[in-house]
């Protein structure tokens, strides 16, 4: 098949730092990108020229200057709107922070832009990340870049399509219960969630604390793996980043895979996964075992209480990290503010929260309520930690674990939006991740035919907490032997 | 497990800082009530003396050293404000007293 792809982020910063071409060129070279392809796609809520350039034109300024070229010198990179860009409006998809213009950077940012990185806009996403088909956007949902009747996923569905669509070559997402991975694996990219604690959550809107995390989305594991070893690190204004050392995770993509264990938790992916995804599973399977990985059986016998305990979990956060917005400091304030203060914290978060955003802040407050909390919070934190023991145990046995990342292909725009309850259950095979803390990748694994449209479908690895080495030693290995083409065909 | 009522929907919307529609209220409480429902499955594990997790990393009282730092000013901090006294620094709500 042709080659389609437009530069990795490796190459635009070997580049660069070459001074073959500019930050300003690459950075133009985006955006024209983005120009062409956003208004079908609506990947990114905002895109602004100037500012894009100018920060273009300070890398050149800096390598100019004799700087030595940062980790990804002059490569443009997408930040999903839940994220703190200093004078960039950051409104995490929702009408309540729609004028927000946040007075400082995320960490994140910060490491990015110290790296040479060009922000070029802030992607689409829904609600305060809560949703998976970026349906739940205040402006509107983003369009899957193979079929754009359907969802691109998420919550981080602008990040992923923006990558599909190469728009950008690199952006950044968050993942709270899949909203990396699932849009990745609905996109045909890589989608990457470090160990809990392994990045920086300082300047992340909070949804869930206890089991956001953010990372990168790419066209490669090795693209991937730079911008984690970048955005990765202990933070003194995040109390959770880890003070673990970041290892050189480009040097740890050797492609060898021989004698890893590969475990599979059969029991687990039997049921209530789609043929074309089953297939395609197995056929990825049978890639590393044909590599010289060894495949053993694990078991995760918590697993399928995964959503129900993440759903009870993430939603008592939530509820408690939302009531922050109340008209008072930031955001929307409703004209009822005349009638007093308690009509004004009502009626600004009534008329500035979208309809998921109130049905789970009303799940969270209903489980953390006096009768409920020990039958639904406190029993799903015990069911927490049963998870985490099964993938410890599981983690004795094997090297990695392997799952689908959905059990289902992208589906189409409008078909769940009714029933919150089976959207929820898709999320099976990427909320265990979350729960027990550990990295998890999703990477491109084949195609199949749905009503026409080639839908593009991921394959899941999970690794121990904070050895993403291993992790992305065997994602990348997968990748060399497969290649599976990772632009959309613009349509 | 019985649907939620009305009433059910409307005290956690008080404690939750919500004013739902009647339509919401309707649609919410199914919604719920069926999310819950399917919660219900969580009490057949045996959790006993199993503890919670809060927090993956058992990290407890992270420190560091009390430096001073650069921080917002104060007409920064109140810049996003809807209402704010922006020369006094000053977040601005509606009377709470004496109205």
């Amino acid at each position: 098949m042709a080659d389609l792809s437009p530069a990795s982020a490796r190459t635009i910063r070997n580049d660069v730092a070459a001074r073959k071409v500019s930050a300003v060129e690459m950075c133009r070279d985006a955006l024209a990108r983005i120009q062409a392809s956003n208004p079908r796609l609506n990947s990114f809520l905002l895109v602004d020229v100037e500012d894009a350039l100018a920060r273009a034109r300070k890398v050149d300024e800096r390598l100019a200057a004799g700087e030595a070229p940062g980790a990804l010198a002059g490569v443009p990179i997408a930040i999903k709107d839940n994220l703190c860009v200093r004078g960039m409006k950051t409104t995490a998809a929702s009408k309540i922070l729609a004028t927000y213009v946040p007075p400082y950077d995320a960490t994140v940012i910060e490491r990015l832009e110290a790296a040479g990185a060009v922000i070029v806009g802030k992607t689409n996403c829904d609600e305060f990340a809560m949703g998976s088909s970026n349906e739940n956007s205040a402006f509107g949902p983003v369009r899957n870049p193979w079929a754009l009747s359907r969802t691109p996923g998420g919550s981080s569905g602008g990040s992923a399509a923006a990558v599909a669509a190469a728009q950008v070559p690199l952006a950044l997402g968050s993942d709270t219960g899949g909203s990396i991975r699932q849009p990745a694996s609905f996109c045909g990219v890589v989608g990457l969630k470090p160990t809990y604690g392994r990045v920086s959550r300082y300047g992340l809107l909070a949804f869930a604390s206890s089991l956001d995390q953010i990372g990168p989305f790419a066209r490669s594991v090795d693209d991937a793996a730079l911008a984690l070893g970048v955005i990765a690190g202990p933070d003194r204004a995040d109390a959770t980043s880890s003070r673990e050392p970041v290892p050189d995770l480009t040097a740890a993509l050797t492609g060898d895979v021989k004698g890893l264990r590969v475990g599979v938790p059969r029991t687990f992916v039997s049921e209530g996964v789609d043929d074309g995804v089953k297939a395609a599973f197995d056929a990825a399977l049978a890639v590393l075992e044909s590599a010289g990985a060894r495949l053993v059986d694990v078991e995760l016998p918590h697993a399928p209480y995964g959503v129900p305990a993440y759903y009870l979990v993430c939603t008592a956060e939530a509820s408690s990290n939302l009531a922050r917005y109340d008209g008072v400091k930031y955001g929307y304030r409703s004209k009822a503010a005349a009638d007093g203060l308690q009509a004004m914290y009502t009626h600004s978060r009534s008329e500035g929260f979208g309809a998921e955003v109130k049905r789970r802040i009303m799940l969270g407050t209903y489980v953390l309520s006096a009768g409920y909390y020990d039958a639904f919070y406190l029993k799903a934190q015990q069911v927490r930690t049963l998870l985490r023991r099964d993938y410890d145990r599981a983690f004795d046995a094997a090297d990695v674990i392997a799952m689908p990342t959905s059990p289902i292909p992208p589906f189409g725009l409008g078909e769940k939006t009714d029933d919150p309850l089976q959207m929820y259950l898709a999320d099976i095979f990427t909320v265990s991740a979350n729960l027990a803390g550990v990295p998890a990748i999703s990477v491109p694994c084949g195609f199949v035919e749905r009503g026409g449209d080639r839908l593009p479908i991921g394959f899941q690895l999970a690794g121990r907490p904070f050895d993403e080495p291993t992790l992305l030693r065997a994602a990348d290995a997968y990748e060399r032997l497969t290649r599976w083409p990772t632009v959309a065909p613009p349509s | 497990m019985s649907a939620l009522t009305i009433a059910d929907v409307e005290r956690i919307a008080a404690l939750a800082h919500l004013d739902l529609t009647a339509d919401e209220k309707a649609r919410f409480g199914k919604q719920l009530a069926d999310i819950l429902d399917y919660a219900q499955q969580l009490q057949t594990v045996n959790t006993e003396g199993v503890p919670a997790t809060a927090h993956v990393h058992a990290v407890a009282g992270v420190e560091r050293d009390d430096a001073l730092r650069p921080s917002l000013t104060p007409q920064q901090a109140v810049a996003n404000a809807p209402d704010a006294a922006a020369d006094a620094g000053l977040f601005r709500v509606p009377r709470v007293i004496g109205g």
